[in-house]
Parts: C-alpha cells; sequence; structure tokens
C-alpha cells in the first residue's frame, strides 16, 4: 500500500517497478478500495465523460452563472479560438475556453467533477479535454493519467492543502494545476521524475496566491484562475519535457505551500475579507447580489 | 482518502459546502421522512447559509435533498420548481441560530400524515457535513458512515438488546462510533450508531422490534 505522503514515494515507487505512476496508483487504489481494477477504471471514466459534458454544457453561448455576475465566457474563447487563432494558437485558445467552459458550467448549477475542488474543476478538463480533442490521445491513456494526477493531489492534500479557506487560492488552482501539469507529462511519455518536477514548477508559480472570492461566490475571480491554472501547467510540463528541470523538489514545494498557507491572513483565505472581494467593484458586486444585509 | 476523493465527486456546483453538503442535509430529513409523502418544509438557513444562499443555490440544494435528489442530480437548479409541482410548501426563513457552525440549517418538515420532524447540521467544508440534532435531541455524525438511529426509552438494557442483536443476527456488522443522549433520565433517548460498511438488509426493522425501541432509521452514506 502507498501512504501518499511524498511525491518521492511515488517516484520511486514506480521507477522501482518499471512502470508508470499511474499504473501504480490504479494497482494500488484498487486494492484499497476493495475493487477490481477495471471497476476503479470504469468509476474514473465516468469522471471523464462528466468533464466533457461540462465542456460542451459550459461552451452554450447562453450559459450564465445564478448570480448573473459572470456567463458566455466559454463561448467567446471557443468563437476567437477557432476563427482567429490568438496569441495562444487554437490548441492553447481552446484549452482556455474549455476551462471557462467547466468553470461557468459549476457557477450555473451545472454537473461537474470536483478536480481537486468544485472552485478549481476546469483545470484537469481544460488540459486533459484538449490532449483528447485536439491531439487526439486515446481515452484510455487519459483516464489512467487522472490516477496519476489524483496520486499527486492526495500527496497535496496530506502535505499541504486544498482548501482554499485553509491555503488560499494556491491550495485549490494551485494543487490542481499541479495535478494537471504531472499528468500531462505522463502523458507526453514523460518519466515519473519529471511528472514530480512539472509539479513542483506549477506548484512553485501559484505559492501565495490568495482565496478571495466576490461576494463570497465561486465566480470572481475564480473562473479566469482556471484559466491560469491550465497556462501553468502545459508551460510546466512543456519546460520539463524540453529537459528544464525543477531546482526545488516538489515536496519541498509542498512544505513552503503549506507554510504560506499557515502564514496567509484570514482575510485572504475564501472569507470574502479581502483581495479582489474588498474592492470597491467587489463590493459593488457583492450588494448587486445580495442587497444591502448586515455582516 | 482514496484518489476518487481528489477526481471528484461529481457534484452540481458551484460550490461543495454552500450546494454540494446542502444537497446532503437535506438528503438526511429526507431519510428521515421514509418515503412518507411530504406536505410542508421550513428551512431556516443560519450565518453564511443566510447571506449567500442565493448566489450558491443553496435554497434549491437543500430543498433537492429533502425532496431525495442526489449531490449530482441536475434537478437540483429546478428543484423549487419541481417542488411547487408536487405540491410541496416550503419556505426559507433566516436566523441567528447561537453558537452554530457559520453554514448551518434547520429543516423541520412536516408530512401528509401529520409526523413532524427536524434535522440541524451544518455543512462543514468539502461537501462534508456534520448532523447535530434530530428531532430536537442532540446527535452527531458526518453521513460518511452509513448511520442508526434508533428512538427509544431511556431505560437500562436497551441498549445492550441493541448491540447484542447487532452482535449475534449479523457477524460482520461492526460499529464505527456510538453515541447516546437523552432528554431526560427514563425520557426519550436517541443512539447514533455509525456502522462500517453496508448496512445488512432488515436490520432497522429488526431493532424495532425491541422492547421499549419507539423507532430505528438508517441514514444511508448521504
Amino acid at each position: 500500500m502507498l501512504k501518499y505522503e511524498s511525491i518521492q514515494e511515488l517516484v520511486d515507487e514506480a521507477e522501482s517497478r518499471g512502470v508508470r505512476i499511474s499504473e501504480l496508483v490504479l494497482q494500488d487504489q484498487a486494492a484499497a478500495m476493495e475493487k477490481t481494477e477495471l471497476e476503479a477504471y470504469e468509476k474514473m471514466e465516468l469522471d471523464f465523460q462528466v468533464m466533457i459534458q461540462a465542456v460542451q454544457a459550459g461552451q452554450a453561448p447562453d450559459q450564465r452563472s445564478m448570480s448573473g455576475l459572470t456567463g458566455g465566457e466559454g463561448y467567446k474563447m471557443k468563437t476567437y479560438a477557432a476563427e482567429k487563432g490568438g496569441l495562444c494558437g487554437s490548441f492553447l485558445g481552446g484549452a482556455i475556453s474549455r476551462a471557462l467552459a467547466v468553470a461557468g458550467c459549476n457557477a450555473s448549477m451545472g454537473k461537474i467533477v470536483a478536480a481537486p475542488t468544485a472552485g478549481s474543476c476546469g483545470i484537469l478538463p481544460g488540459c486533459l479535454v484538449s490532449l483528447y480533442e485536439e491531439k487526439h490521445i486515446p481515452e484510455k491513456d487519459i483516464v489512467m493519467s487522472m490516477f496519476t494526477a489524483g496520486a499527486f493531489g492526495m500527496v497535496i492534500a496530506k502535505k499541504a492543502s486544498i482548501a482554499g479557506a485553509q491555503g488560499g487560492c494556491q491550495a485549490e488552482c494551485g494543487s490542481a494545476s499541479a495535478m494537471a501539469a504531472a499528468a500531462l507529462v505522463e502523458l507526453m511519455g514523460g518519466t515519473p521524475a519529471q511528472c514530480a518536477d512539472a509539479c513542483a514548477i506549477a506548484i512553485a508559480n501559484q505559492l501565495g496566491l490568495v482565496c478571495d472570492p466576490v461576494a463570497g461566490l465561486v465566480e470572481i475571480p475564480c473562473i479566469k484562475r482556471n484559466v491560469s491554472g491550465i497556462m501553468i501547467a502545459f508551460s510546466s510540463a512543456d519546460m520539463v519535457l524540453a529537459g528544464i528541470d525543477s531546482k526545488i523538489p516538489a515536496d519541498e514545494c509542498l512544505d513552503a505551500m503549506r507554510s504560506v498557507g499557515d502564514t496567509m491572513p484570514e482575510a485572504l483565505r475564501e472569507t470574502a475579507g479581502g483581495g479582489l472581494a474588498s474592492t470597491p467593484t467587489g463590493i459593488r458586486m457583492k450588494k448587486q447580489v445580495f442587497g444591502d444585509q448586515k455582516e | 482518502m482514496n484518489v476518487f476523493d481528489i477526481i471528484g465527486p461529481v457534484m452540481i456546483g458551484p460550490s461543495s459546502s454552500h450546494t454540494a453538503g446542502a444537497v446532503r442535509l437535506g438528503r438526511v430529513a429526507n431519510k428521515l421522512m421514509d418515503n412518507h409523502p411530504l406536505k410542508r418544509v421550513e428551512i431556516t438557513l443560519s450565518g453564511s447559509f443566510a447571506q449567500t444562499y442565493k448566489g450558491h443555490g443553496t435554497d434549491r440544494a437543500l430543498l433537492a435533498g429533502i425532496m431525495g435528489y442526489h449531490s449530482y442530480s441536475p434537478e437540483i437548479r429546478d428543484a423549487l420548481a419541481i417542488a411547487t409541482e408536487r405540491g410541496i410548501d416550503y419556505v426559507f426563513l433566516k436566523e441567528d441560530i447561537k453558537g452554530a457552525h457559520p453554514n448551518t440549517a434547520r429543516i423541520h418538515f412536516i408530512l401528509q400524515d401529520g409526523e413532524e420532524g427536524t434535522v440541524q447540521g451544518a455543512s462543514i467544508g468539502g461537501g462534508n457535513i456534520l448532523v447535530h440534532q434530530i428531532n430536537g435531541m442532540n446527535v452527531e455524525f458526518t453521513g460518511e458512515n452509513n448511520t442508526i438511529l434508533v428512538m427509544h426509552q431511556d431505560q437500562p438494557g436497551v441498549i445492550a438488546a441493541v448491540t447484542q442483536l447487532m452482535h449475534f443476527e449479523y457477524a460482520e456488522l461492526n460499529i464505527a462510533s456510538f453515541r447516546l443522549t437523552r432528554e431526560a433520565r427514563g425520557g426519550n433517548a436517541i443512539m447514533t450508531i455509525e456502522i462500517d460498511g453496508h448496512p445488512p438488509e432488515g436490520l432497522t426493522d429488526a431493532i424495532r422490534k425491541i422492547s421499549l425501541v419507539t423507532n430505528a432509521i438508517l441514514v444511508r452514506r448521504v
């Protein structure tokens, strides 16, 4: 049984057995849950199907959030990326659209997969559905890579945090981005050690990110932070695949993330008491949605 | 924790605490109703629930759970209309419940046959809940395990009778946690028994037959 207490454990076990992290984790988790590997795989496959459906739902032109503060971002970006390509090119533009779409689907009470949280639910699909639909990577490989993402997430949850109320947005979008980066590296044929490096770089690039939701809603800035999450995941994965390593090991990055979270003021941990939530516009939007209420 | 706690759950957004957790709180009430048709429900929201319920759809989520929907049911979005369609009279009230967790709701339901019940609990993050009161009596369970609530008269031997039945009739059954609360000595009391794994068929029926037990309810893992 794996302990999921360090990234190094995952790397060492996978390398010593000569398997991918995803294979190691599928085997371990199926045993831990008293399921067959096929059952565990099929459960993950269902999660991937929900992600694809969430992309489609969130790309609808009339997608609007419950509060009315946001909506239609996935559609706008999809149209722009398809017609003009944009600065990022059509592949990344499409990925941005998918991340926006899933986060928007969440804000409009659609069905999503928390990965690891609802607030960061657009990042894994933004990366993985894009590889599936644009790079034509087989579904089986994508689903397997979700076990790698999940394993990294388990270690992050144990060593640091995946809750915005505890560790700020670095714990939500940061974690999702690091999980996605590791999965991307594995999908592109990287080694377990390279998966760990991509995770490390993604975490390092989001250290200190605060959780400051306007009106306390999972919309502003959450939806767009899902986009930064995928951009950091893609760039971290590509750097590693180019042979650029992380100077700080993943486990140490996670320790740093925890200590940054521990020293983060409460106002910046999901309480809507600081950051963008306390800007004049943020406060005005809160009044617009909820009216004047006493605190 | 397993890999599906990280990649998952599948849920209706936008918030695990204000939406998914709210559905699960509602589902506890649904389990208590035991398939009897609902006439009216009064839902009291406290703290953050009271302030932000509209933007998170907490009202729809609670009502959906009360009607038996899951945290992944697409019907949550339309729960208010579905309740009206079913002839359920619902009302949302705001109250500062003293000393309660910020995300607390109290659900008071009245069934068509006149029976009533109350559930009070909190959504404590990540879709997890803690149920604090059932029918005015203090309990404490999370809904993560299958939980058996045994309403009974506080008399010597009742607990022994229940646990002996559980042990001798169902060899595989293991109690994960046990808690007893009562109004007063000899008065109404409630056992909160969380069990490992799946509850065996017929367990609550068997417990109900025990002398001085007034009711036994299985609150399945929500």
